[in-house]
Formats: structure tokens, C-alpha cells, sequence
């Protein structure tokens, strides 16, 4: 048997594997584990591009666990929205790189195996959830991710660390929960955990819609926790803000994406019931609250002084972009949302990396003690502004793409209202970003800064790298929407409507 | 529907009422009462509600474990196994929670001498 054959299961073993074995490691050499970290992702890395060329070229792969009858063993389905493997996997490489030294400054040296150990853990959970076709397998994969994920946030030093990790449990179990609780309503009325069967017999199940509905309403309500949809994204400023900056990045950047990826496989399985129930007016609610949490978001940043409380409020903002590119049931605003989802994980990754750089070189957070910055660190302040022009959508660079097509997609959909939101977050983001630039090039400089002192290679390697990412699919933007398209199209032709 | 039928529905399927009523007190819990430990317990509410939903889903009245044995009839009806397989997963990551959420419990009291929500909720501020 070819061994490309396994590569779908063995993507989610690898990383699971080297976790488990990471503490024997630790015992004998910390300074292994950060090298067994980066051979786990990388190989995960390799499979992962792997297949999504197959995917690109022949289509979706079917790979059934353990050899099970298809719709009795645990189904793992890789189609292009699980294409996000590759993205997950290149950026955990990249934070994991990232993580060396700023890992050895921040916590305990006691604590470096564990904490290796939780970030492959994390990502394991990340990819497993993507490319799983299985209901139930898609909650033990999101518990996975989110307990290594509360573990991340607490592992730090600071003060409120615990208190943040904390409440960020309580909100994720209860989500957690009520998706559980919705899988078992699905269960009871179809009598199966596939999704493609979950999907065919959901229209059968005529007499139990009821059923059916308070199912999506259960998931959306978990999903909307896990994606820190306004009014429930209180958990996110403080948890993103307080962990270890390329925790920050892991979480901001690639964990509450998985929220989102969860809000379209709930799509999928609601995708033939058109004309049983009608899910636009709850789309339409989740517009609603998306144009909110964008304004929102975006206003709380500009009165933060911390840069990463900033950054944790401006990921708050754009979560927003990508649930009304979601939400607004026409073609272009789908397709800049599914982009976002993808860029707004590099520039994300890009930006908290980026302060973990300079809190790790300077050691200060505040903008007021960061003044000419730019000085000290001209590569990384460099790389910065290239995200900062990013996420702000300045034309060359690849955030320019999907705010352009959402709000072209609010147009066309004849809600003009939807695009002011964005054109007025826009705005608002582009205020609070002139403040990160206008600290760090403009201001007099503090006169430790005047000397040049840049950080490390291994953190300038991973923020050049994704600032170059940043530029190139902006201009190459034909490439992922080459492969998004189909995948955008074949959701809407069959879902909403 | 009047509401003779709806209680008659409720009576059938009680184990989803309870299941669904278990479920409402520890949301109640969790988002009512200040004390963290108290607010877990909640949790811990709702986590059986869930449990309890999938189990007695899967309950077929007479039914036998369903383990091949010699001498078993055609006529023999089994319990759904896969809600029992599912829960057995789904207490392991019960169990996990349960044990940070403590650990963490243990790190707040031991910096901030408190488990009142309110007064972290100060502390926090400061």
C-alpha cells in the first residue's frame, strides 16, 4: 500500500505522536524539543501541501479510519475548505521557529517541553477539525484544541494569566457543550455522526424539524463563542492579549478561525433542507451583528495603549469581515470572506509576532514607551508596517482582495448599508494603525533607541518570510481565488438557497 | 397543538425534558453565581445533561448489551452502542476540563487570595 494513500490520517497522528513523546524528551534534553517540534510540523507541512495539490488537481479525497465501512467507521474528508491544513501547518512551522528564543525569555524553563507539547497538541486539534468528516470526531477534535489552547493562555507569567485562561474556559466548555448537545439532536433524528449522511437524511426527517432547528441554533451559538462573534467575544481581548506572543499569534491567528471553518461544515450539513426551514433570517441576524462587532472592534482599538491588546481587539474587527462575507448569501462576499479567513491568519501571524519581537527586544508593550522604535529595529518595524498596510486593505497587499470583493458582494446583494460598516471599520482601523506607525517612524525617538539592535534570526526569519506572504498574495490574489472559487461556488449553489 | 398534547409529548419523551431542563440549571449556574467553583459546577451540569441525552438516546426497552454470545436469539434486541461509545469519549474530556479549570482555580486563589468573580473582576482592573 502506498503510504501517500495514509497521508490524511497520518497528518493528525504526527503532530499527536510527537506531543506525547515531547515530555520523555524533555526529561532527557530540553533543548531537543524545540528541534522534534519543527521536524513534527514540518513533515505535517509536506503532507499537507501534498494534498491540497491532489485536491486542486482530482478533487476531494475520501480516507476512511481503520478500514470501516464508509458510513460505519470514522470518514475523513479532505475538500477544499480543509485546504486550511497547509496554512495551519505552515504557520505553526513558522511560530514554532518563531518561539525559540522568545519561549526561553518569557516562562519557566521547566515548563518549555509542556509547552512544546501544547502547541503541537493545538495544531494536531486545528487540523484534525478541518479535515474530519465525522460529526463527534469534530468535537473531540475543537476539545482538543480549545483545553490545549486555555492551557497556552495560562502558561505565562503574567499576573492575570490564570484569571484570562480562565474565563476563557467557561465560555469555550459552555459552547463546547451545546454543540455536543446539538450533534446528539442531530444523531437522534437522522441516526448518524457522517456529515454527507447527516446532509442526505436531514430533508427526510421531515416531522422533526423542530429538531433540527434548535440544532443550528445550538451550533451557531457555540460556533459564534469559538469565533468570538460580538457579543460574545468578551473572552478574547484579555486571553489573546495576556498569553506569550506567539501564543497570541497561534490563537489570534489560525484558533479562532476554527470557529469559522465549524460555521461552514454547518452549511454543509444544513445545505438540502432549502424549503423545510429557512436559514436566512438567521444569517441575516448574524450580518447584523457581524457589521457590529466590525465597528466595535475596531472603535475599542484606537483608545488601547498596549499594542497587544490592540492587535486582540483589531482580530475581534476582522472576525466581523469574514462572518458578513459569510453571512451576506452572495457569491463575491463568500469568496472574500473565505480569503480573509487565509489572510487575515498570515497578517495576524505577521503582527503579533512582530510585537513579540519588540516586547522580546525592548521590553515594553505600551505604545507611549515605544517611540522610534523603527531605529532600534528598522527590519522588523519594516515588516510590521507591510502588515499594518495589510489589514488596514491598501491595495498592493493581499487584505486589499477580500475587503474588496465583500463589500462588492454587499453592493450586489442590494445591502449598501453592510458596505458603510466596512468602509467605517476601515476607517477606524486605519486610525489605529497610524498610531502603531506614527510611535515607532515619527515620534522623537527615546535614546536607547537611537543605537541599532535587532532581534534574533530565528524571529526574523518567520516575520520576514510572512511579510513577503503578505505582498505576494496580494499580487498573485489569482491563485487563491482560483481554488476558492470552486469551493465557494459549490456551497452556495447547494446551501442557502 | 393544545397543551394536553404537549404534555403528552413531554410525557413520552421525559428523558429529553430532563435532559434539556438539566441542561438550563447549569447555564443558570454558570452564568448566575459569583463563585468560581460554584460556576464550574454548572458546568458540571451541564456536561451530565449532555451525557444523559446521548445515553438514554441510544436505550432500546428490553434490550441486552450488544455482545456476541452463543445461543442468542434472532428475536434479541440490543441497546445502540455508539451513544455509550461516544459519552465514554465525551467523560474522558469532561474529566480533562474539570482538571484544569481546578488547576487553574488553585493558581488564581494562590495569587489572588479570592474565587469571587466580582472581586477578581476588581483585582483585574487595579
Amino acid at each position: 500500500m502506498n503510504i501517500t494513500h495514509h497521508f490524511p490520517i497520518l497528518l493528525d497522528m504526527v503532530p499527536i505522536a510527537a506531543a506525547c513523546t515531547m515530555l520523555i524528551i524533555g526529561k532527557f534534553r530540553r533543548e531537543w524539543c524545540y528541534y522534534w517540534a519543527l521536524f513534527a510540523i514540518s513533515i505535517c507541512t509536506v503532507m499537507s501541501a501534498g494534498l491540497v495539490w491532489e485536491v486542486y488537481k482530482t478533487g476531494p479525497i475520501s480516507y476512511v479510519v481503520g478500514s470501516w465501512e464508509r458510513w460505519f467507521g470514522i470518514e475523513i474528508y479532505f475538500d477544499h475548505i480543509s485546504a486550511c491544513t497547509l496554512l495551519i501547518s505552515g504557520l505553526g512551522l513558522l511560530i514554532i521557529i518563531f518561539s525559540k528564543h522568545y519561549i526561553a525569555k518569557e516562562i519557566d524553563e521547566r515548563k518549555i517541553p509542556v509547552y512544546y507539547s501544547l502547541i503541537l497538541l493545538n495544531l494536531a486539534g486545528m487540523l484534525g477539525f478541518v479535515i474530519t468528516g465525522d460529526l463527534f470526531n469534530l468535537f473531540v477534535m475543537m476539545e482538543i484544541l480549545s483545553l490545549s489552547g486555555y492551557a497556552l493562555v495560562a502558561i505565562g507569567e503574567e499576573r492575570i494569566a490564570q484569571l484570562a485562561a480562565f474565563k476563557y474556559l467557561v465560555l469555550g466548555a459552555v459552547s463546547s457543550l451545546s454543540i455536543l448537545m446539538a450533534i446528539g439532536f442531530l444523531y437522534s433524528i437522522t441516526g448518524s455522526l457522517n456529515m454527507h449522511e447527516i446532509a442526505l437524511y436531514l430533508p427526510r426527517a421531515k416531522d422533526h424539524i423542530p429538531v433540527a432547528i434548535a440544532a443550528f441554533a445550538l451550533f451557531i451559538m457555540g460556533f459564534s463563542v469559538k469565533a468570538a462573534l460580538f457579543p460574545l467575544h468578551i473572552w478574547l481581548p484579555d486571553a489573546h492579549s495576556i498569553a506569550p506572543s506567539p501564543v497570541s499569534a497561534l490563537l489570534s491567528g489560525l484558533v479562532v478561525k476554527i470557529g469559522i471553518c465549524g460555521l461552514l461544515r454547518l452549511l454543509f450539513i444544513y445545505r438540502y433542507v432549502g424549503g423545510l426551514i429557512n436559514v436566512e433570517p438567521v444569517l441575516n441576524i448574524i450580518a447584523w451583528l457581524a457589521a457590529i462587532t466590525i465597528v466595535m472592534g475596531a472603535f475599542f482599538a484606537v483608545f488601547q495603549d498596549d499594542i497587544k491588546m490592540m492587535l486582540a481587539y483589531s482580530t475581534v474587527s476582522n472576525i466581523g469581515y469574514i462572518f458578513l462575507g459569510l453571512c451576506l448569501v452572495q457569491s463575491n462576499a463568500l469568496i472574500g470572506g473565505i480569503v480573509h479567513i487565509f489572510n487575515h491568519a498570515i497578517i495576524k501571524v505577521l503582527l503579533f509576532l512582530c510585537a513579540g519581537a519588540i516586547i522580546y527586544q525592548t521590553g515594553c508593550r505600551r505604545l507611549s514607551d515605544l517611540h522610534g522604535v523603527g531605529r532600534k529595529m528598522p527590519i522588523t518595524m519594516a515588516c510590521m508596517s507591510i502588515g499594518v498596510l495589510s489589514i488596514v486593505g491598501i491595495p498592493p497587499t493581499n487584505g486589499f482582495i477580500c475587503k474588496w470583493f465583500i463589500a462588492i458582494g454587499a453592493m450586489d446583494a442590494k445591502k449598501p448599508l453592510f458596505a458603510a460598516a466596512l468602509l467605517f471599520g476601515a476607517l477606524f482601523i486605519f486610525a489605529y494603525y497610524i498610531k502603531i506607525l506614527n510611535a515607532a517612524y515619527f515620534k522623537k525617538p527615546r535614546a536607547e533607541f537611537e543605537k541599532r539592535d535587532e532581534a534574533p534570526m530565528t524571529m526574523l526569519v518567520p516575520i520576514v518570510l510572512l511579510a513577503i506572504a503578505c505582498l505576494a498574495l496580494g499580487v498573485g490574489a489569482y491563485f487563491p481565488l482560483a481554488f476558492i472559487k470552486p469551493a465557494a461556488k459549490s456551497l452556495l449553489s447547494t446551501a442557502i438557497r | 397543538m393544545n397543551y394536553m398534547q404537549v404534555i403528552d409529548k413531554a410525557g413520552t419523551n421525559f428523558n429529553y425534558v430532563i435532559a434539556v431542563t438539566l441542561f438550563i440549571i447549569g447555564l443558570y449556574t454558570v452564568v448566575a453565581k459569583d463563585n468560581l467553583i460554584k460556576k464550574f459546577m454548572g458546568l458540571n451540569i451541564m456536561e451530565t445533561a449532555c451525557f444523559l441525552l446521548y445515553i438514554s438516546m441510544g436505550a432500546v426497552k428490553g434490550g441486552k448489551a450488544p455482545i456476541w454470545t452463543e445461543g442468542l436469539k434472532k428475536s434479541t434486541v440490543f441497546v445502540n452502542p455508539i451513544p455509550q461509545a461516544l459519552i465514554l469519549t465525551g467523560i474522558v474530556v469532561a474529566v480533562s476540563t474539570t482538571a484544569l479549570a481546578l488547576s487553574l482555580m488553585i493558581k488564581i486563589y494562590e495569587h489572588c487570595e479570592t474565587l469571587d468573580a466580582e472581586k477578581l473582576k476588581r483585582l483585574e482592573t487595579e
